[in-house]
């Protein structure tokens, strides 16, 4: 999701505030009250399975669309989108539009049938018809390896937006701020499990997308409402009329063309491979309300990605790219000083404590993914071929998310400063390359088999893994994680472009060549399931 | 939902043969036949956005309506048929799949589905 940060390491180093600190902790600290709240009354009907990992299965298509939005919409895509058009214009609007019509891959073709198919997991559906551990363990392998990105990106991020908005610019002050972050979302997890998340995902979604609506319609207001006007006005501040065209980021060269084709693909089909995005289809009671859920979160995205779009340009004409850029934060800082600018600290409060509960519910929601993949997945169906109980299996996925939750404390805490685009390509690419193209032939291809699955899934893991590692993201550059050393042979930064169709093709020759014959019967059942919903997982009855 | 009695769990063979029977096969095609070339044209046509961008800056660059320029109309009327394309499949899956879905699955459930249509008949290849 994050266009965002390069500037992570910059905003450590400055060491001026705007706005209020103590009032953006002050109203931090409320949301993080009610929603803990509400969390604890989730915690009592919370004692399945079903319930931990699904929230019971009773959420209503209207609450999953926003609870999808506010899973989707990171921090980072809020401070991160806004930044970019503020900067480079038109050219950041083309990232909002890869989000967003992403979730028409999701809406027609993933979310009825999976949720016809599944109970918990990416792989449960997988795995519906093929060989269960192969598939089973390839796809927990890949579940964990994006979400584990995600969620590294998601707390190197709050550490940087620490140092923007509260005015902690110490490496110390900022790692406690990480321990913090990670120890809330251990506590979301564990006692609210699914439910809780989900609640606190639909409360950041209504906060994130009202926050920015009302700061959406400020500041056409200063315009007279004339949307052409502030494109003046912002070209005017600029000087320069390029900043309404496209070319600024994208058109330098013939390798950033084709690296931004590369990344659009990324974005289209990583969306719908995201774990943390799929599993959120299993929180309904039908595929009907699965349906609907997309729906809704389609609305609520657009509508964020269109404010956003004049936000940036507000920010750009209000503010000023000289301005921005000699903030702390830098790129990321233009959506809080236009809130600054418009609201004064009250505004920038509580839009900084919107962008915290934004990196709060993302991570929460990352955690639950992992645990269950790990404890469904690998603790229940594979270590223990499915004849765990599922109090077993509950409370490994209880430890996991401890395990997971300190890990990813410690990995924020030394990810810090790191180039955190470079962790959010690595997570929608494997979600594209190693998820999508086997998600859609399990699906909708009679003939694929398990050598299918296994060969596109960590196909596709391999070659966006490696492909990364040896791109310009990673060494070679003045942005590079690594800059001093230079083994950046594969020129593009997203490897979208080559690892996605060579994951359906893997899946493809992986399937003709394999020798075993898969279950006609059970395919059968799959895909009248798909389509009838016959005997899904019903809600649980409180 | 929860008055019902519990449905019948369909078996193996109930499945194939709902898998052949004309009412799953003209599901199935209906459902396709909506929902591959819908994919076909918004993947084509978000591209195609995309390369324009990259490779026709200057007509992108064409002003319309003051400051507002074809890239930036282009890339509203991408919002636009993304929720265009929503709200058509919602009205399709409603009126054309949910009906159609929810039969099939009544049969399914009600119990001795392969038995009332006949077994599964042959091998196909």
């Amino acid at each position: 999701m994050n266009v965002m940060l390069p500037a992570a390491e910059k905003a450590a180093t400055t060491t001026e505030t705007v706005g209020t600190p103590w009032l953006n902790m002050a109203i931090f600290a409320a949301f993080v009250a009610v929603t803990m709240v509400v969390v604890l009354r989730a915690s009592k009907s919370t004692t399945t399975a079903a319930d931990y990992y699904a929230g019971g299965r009773s959420f209503s298509g209207t609450q999953n669309g926003l609870a999808i939005a506010g899973d989707y919409l990171s921090a980072a895509s809020f401070l991160g989108i806004v930044g970019a058009i503020a900067l480079q214009g038109y050219d950041g609007f083309l990232y909002s539009i890869g989000f967003l019509v992403a979730w028409l891959v999701a809406l027609l073709l993933i979310a009825e049938p999976l949720r016809n198919t599944g109970k918990f997991t990416m792989a449960d559906v997988l795995s519906f018809r093929l060989r269960q551990r192969p598939v089973r363990i390839a796809a927990a392998t890949s579940t964990l390896c994006v979400t584990f990105f995600y969620l590294l990106a998601q707390m190197a991020g709050a550490g940087a937006l620490v140092s923007l908005l509260l005015g902690i610019h110490s490496r110390v002050g900022q790692s406690l701020v990480i321990i913090i972050v990670g120890a809330l979302m251990i506590a979301y997890v564990l006692i609210g499990g699914m439910k809780g998340t989900t609640w606190v995902q639909i409360i950041k979604a209504v906060l994130l997308v009202s926050g920015v609506a009302v700061m959406t319609l400020w500041s056409l207001a200063l315009f007279g409402f004339n949307f052409s006007d502030m494109l003046g006005e912002a070209v005017s501040v600029a000087k320069d009329p390029a900043i309404l065209e496209p070319g600024l980021k994208y058109g330098l060269s013939d390798v950033t063309k084709i690296d931004f084709i590369s990344l659009g693909l990324a974005l289209v089909f990583g969306a719908a491979g995201l774990p943390h995005v799929l599993m959120r289809f299993y929180t309904v009671p039908t595929a009907k309300e699965a349906r609907k859920s997309v729906v809704w979160a389609i609305v609520l995205i657009g509508l964020f990605y269109l404010f956003t779009l004049v936000l940036g340009f507000g920010a750009a004409a209000l503010i000023g790219g000289e301005r921005i850029m000699a903030a702390p934060g830098g790129v990321n800082s233009a959506a809080p000083l236009l809130a600054y600018e418009l609201g004064g600290s009250v505004l920038l409060g509580i839009i900084s404590a919107v962008a915290f509960a934004t990196i709060l519910a993302v991570v929460a929601g990352l955690a639950i993914t992992a645990s269950a993949s790990f404890a469904h997945d690998i603790y229940s169906n594979v270590i223990k071929k499915g004849k765990s109980t599922g109090k077993e299996e509950l409370k490994v996925a209880k430890i996991t998310v401890v395990v997971i939750g300190i890990v990813s404390i410690l990995g924020g805490i030394g990810a810090q400063g790191q180039n955190v685009a470079f962790l959010v390509a690595l997570a929608f690419a494997v979600a594209a390359s190693a998820n999508l193209p086997t998600i859609l032939y399990s699906l909708y291809w009679r003939g694929f088999t398990t050598r299918g699955a296994v060969w596109s899934m960590y196909g596709g893991l391999i070659i966006s893994v490696g492909l990364i590692a040896f791109s310009p993201v990673m060494s070679g550059a003045e942005t590079s994680m690594i800059p001093g050393a230079d083994f950046a042979v594969f020129p593009l930064s997203n490897p979208g472009l080559i690892s996605i169709p060579a994951s359906f093709l893997l899946g493809f020759i992986g399937s003709k060549t394999d020798p075993y014959k898969e279950s006609v019967e059970k395919q059968a059942e799959m895909e009248v399931r798909s389509m009838t919903g016959v005997g899904a997982e019903a809600p649980v009855q409180h | 939902m929860s008055e019902q009695p519990s449905p019948a769990e369909p078996t193996a063979e109930d499945f194939q043969v709902a898998q052949r029977s004309p009412e799953f096969q003209s599901l199935r095609s209906t459902h396709r036949k909506f929902v591959v070339p819908m994919t076909i044209f918004f993947l084509v046509w978000f591209m195609l956005y995309v390369l324009l961008s990259i490779y026709a800056t200057d007509f992108m660059s064409t002003k319309v309506i003051g400051d507002v320029n074809l890239g930036i109309i282009l890339g509203l009327l991408q919002f636009v048929t993304t929720f265009g394309i929503t709200a058509l499949y919602v009205v399709f899956a409603n009126k054309s799949l949910d009906p159609q879905a929810q039969d099939l699955r009544e049969a399914l459930e009600s119990g001795d589905y392969a038995r009332t249509r006949g077994p599964v008949v042959g091998k196909e290849a």
